[in-house]
């Protein structure tokens, strides 16, 4: 296999005295204005034959159908175009990418137009007093903007809040036992705190009302809402974090450990720092989970119309609740001053959780600049 | 100086006269019948190594042959391993470090270690890399500036990073990284710097500082480093050790000797076939 070099061909490549002038870079396989044009001018065609064929001609009709029809369509002369252009394997290529696109763009077509929908009917109710007032005194028959839900976001930030203090620290220390630790009752912990994620969310509730109010004799406050949340929260966060903590390299361990560092403080000066952006996304994916429960807060802490800033005494309202609660004043009836203020009430929960998300982005970050 | 080598004997004595005179410099490893395994396995067999004080001794062998496992051994390393057991003892100075009465952790400060691929703690900048090592022992350091440019500068980095100390400690190259590994490493102030391959997975260049390094520093500390590259042996050892397995069998020092004698000269012909590369 060596080289023969009395071959003049060879000769020619090793003894090469000019460079040959150095050609423009090409980048293989990116969009050029001409596949762009393809694209659009297959999506106008395709529209406009459909819209001849379905509306006009045949006996179909029906926005979705048209929607489907059309895309099919587009597809379909895309890749004819395509084929022409460019060959039948860049044309499959082009096709199986665009398909996918559309796979993608329309998983956004449900969320996009449940916040679309929700900000739209919320509007109607939604004033600077809503933040601000609770419902003392509002009859159902009054108009939307009377009222407020000051008293429900305060009590769900406040069952949140308490929820996080317990729930955070204890699903926190499970994955570091799991994962560093790896102590005997590792495979037990997991596998219960996998049992835990399947606890349907009023079962919790129905517990911290059998064992909390009834056994230990308390009545209905935020805190048993906390407890029932911080049950449901838990799983999320012990499991996210153990995941987290598993992708921290082994290198980091070993280094702080030959530096003299006893393993408790590897853990906490080197891997719980490393891993801390995942961390705090285990923390968000808990309190997703729990701020919107529903269920486990009517029997814990039932709810109210009034503000109540102690979570440990007396019922306590929260917005998932003020939600049920107001479209069951209003009977379900569309126009509904009640059904409304519902709408209202789950704008609100968007904007809080909202809040909470970027409050905990901030925490995560790190404090070097990355390059 | 003053080593004294009987061919047929795998030991090198250093005149008791000598040691003595010379104050017994704080650094002094002596791994005695030192055997290792991991459960049942058993993956060293009987190693009898001293490595003296102010001296880089290097450890030489085909891949497999357990010295790396050797190399964690001396520093408490090995037991971390799930079902790794040993036999044998180390002397540091004298006194076993696998006594009961020692912790893991004051035996690792005082024999530090630096790792094949280069760990920088990500989360935390260059300045507290270096200072790392005190912060995670809970040690006082009187001037920490001080402390940082001089580990810096013994590591060859100083003049790279003087500008910013604070940047992102994994924002470095992989040369730049691994001298920072030994900067942090020499900050702890270790009497003994195990060195795992420091150099398999670097540039030339950087090879070349960190070998530097390893001159500057030979005199306060003891350097153990094992290589694959036998001209690095060669350029920096004094003494080595060459290491041997065969098929089935747990890994063993098959000679040691001076550097020169060891490449030059060896006695044995499985050392020969190696220096030479006839194998490995």
């Amino acid at each position: 296999m060596s080289l023969d070099v009395n071959d003049p061909a060879v000769r020619a490549e090793t003894t090469q005295r000019e460079a040959p002038p150095s050609l423009p870079p090409v980048r293989p396989g990116a969009l050029r204005w001409n596949d762009v044009a393809v694209f659009l001018g297959a999506s106008v065609s395709s529209l406009c034959l459909v819209w001849l064929v379905y509306e006009r001609l045949a006996p179909t009709s029906g926005a979705l159908g048209f929607v489907i029809c059309w895309v099919l369509t587009f597809l379909l002369v895309y890749w004819i175009v395509e084929r022409e252009l460019e060959g039948p394997l860049v044309a499959t290529d082009r096709l199986v990418a665009v398909g996918i696109g559309i796979v993608a763009v329309s998983l956004l077509i449900p969320l996009v137009s449940i916040l679309v929908y929700i900000v739209y009917q919320g509007l109607h109710a939604l004033t600077v007093s809503f933040f601000l007032r609770d419902m003392t005194g509002v009859g159902p028959q009054q108009s939307a903007k009377a009222g407020g839900a000051a008293h429900a976001i305060v009590g769900s930030l406040e069952q949140v809040g308490i929820a996080l203090m317990i729930s955070v620290p204890v699903g926190i220390t499970a994955a570091v036992y799991m994962n560093e630790v790896k102590g005997n009752l590792t495979r037990p912990v997991r596998m219960f705190v996998n049992a835990m994620s399947g606890v349907p969310s009023i079962v919790a509730g129905l517990f911290i009302y059998a064992i909390w109010l009834l056994q230990f004799h308390h009545s209905f406050s935020g805190f048993a809402a906390a407890l029932a949340l911080s049950i449901l929260m838990l799983p999320t966060v012990a499991r996210t974090a153990e995941e987290v903590l598993r992708l921290v390299p082994d290198g980091l361990r070993e280094a702080s450990l030959a530096l003299g560092s006893p393993e408790w403080r590897t853990t906490w000066s080197v891997v719980l720092p490393t891993a801390r952006s995942g961390l705090v996304t285990a923390v968000i994916l808990g309190m997703a989970r729990a701020v919107g429960e529903t269920a486990p807060l009517i029997m814990t802490s039932f709810g109210t119309q009034t503000m109540n800033w102690n979570p440990f005494s007396g019922p306590q309202q929260s917005l998932p609740l003020f939600v049920w609660q107001q479209y069951q004043l209003g009977g379900g009836a569309q126009g509904a001053p009640a059904f409304l203020r519902a709408f209202t009430g789950a704008f609100a929960l968007i904007i809080v959780v909202l809040i909470l998300f970027v409050i905990a982005r901030l925490f995560g970050r790190s404090k070097l600049s990355a390059r | 100086m003053g080593v004294e080598m009987r061919p047929d004997d795998t030991r090198i004595d250093l005149e008791a006269a000598e040691a003595s005179a010379s104050g017994g410099k704080p650094g002094e490893l002596y791994a005695e019948n030192v055997s290792a395994w991991f459960g049942a396995h058993k993956v060293l067999e009987g190693l009898n190594l001293r490595m003296p004080a102010g001296h880089v001794t290097a450890l030489i062998g085909p891949s497999g042959c357990g010295k790396s496992t050797f190399i964690r051994i001396l520093n408490r390393m090995h037991e971390l391993v799930v079902g790794a057991a040993l036999s044998g003892s180390v002397l540091l100075d004298g006194v076993d470090i696998y006594g009961p009465e020692h912790r893991p952790t004051d035996t690792r400060r005082r024999i530090g270690m630096v790792f094949q691929k280069p760990n920088p703690f990500p989360t935390m900048s260059v300045y507290e890399n270096v200072l790392s090592g005190l912060r995670l022992t809970r040690s006082k350091a009187s001037d920490r500036d001080a402390l940082v440019e001089q580990c810096l500068v013994r590591a060859g980095l100083w003049n790279e990073v003087k500008n910013r100390l604070r940047a992102a400690g994994g924002a470095l190259s992989g040369g730049q990284q691994q001298r920072l590994c030994i900067a942090r490493a020499l900050a702890v102030q270790p009497e003994v710097l195990l060195m795992d391959e420091p150099c398999s997975a670097l540039d030339p260049t950087s090879t070349r500082r960190i070998e530097e390094t390893i001159d500057e520093i030979r005199e306060q500390v003891t350097v153990v480093i094992v290589t694959h590259n036998m001209q690095q042996a060669q350029r920096i050892s004094e003494q080595c050790a060459f290491f041997n397995v065969n098929e089935g069998e747990p890994g063993m020092i098959v000679e040691i000797g001076p550097t020169e004698q060891i490449f030059d000269n060896p006695t044995d012909p499985r050392t020969a076939d190696y220096v030479h590369g006839r194998f490995g």
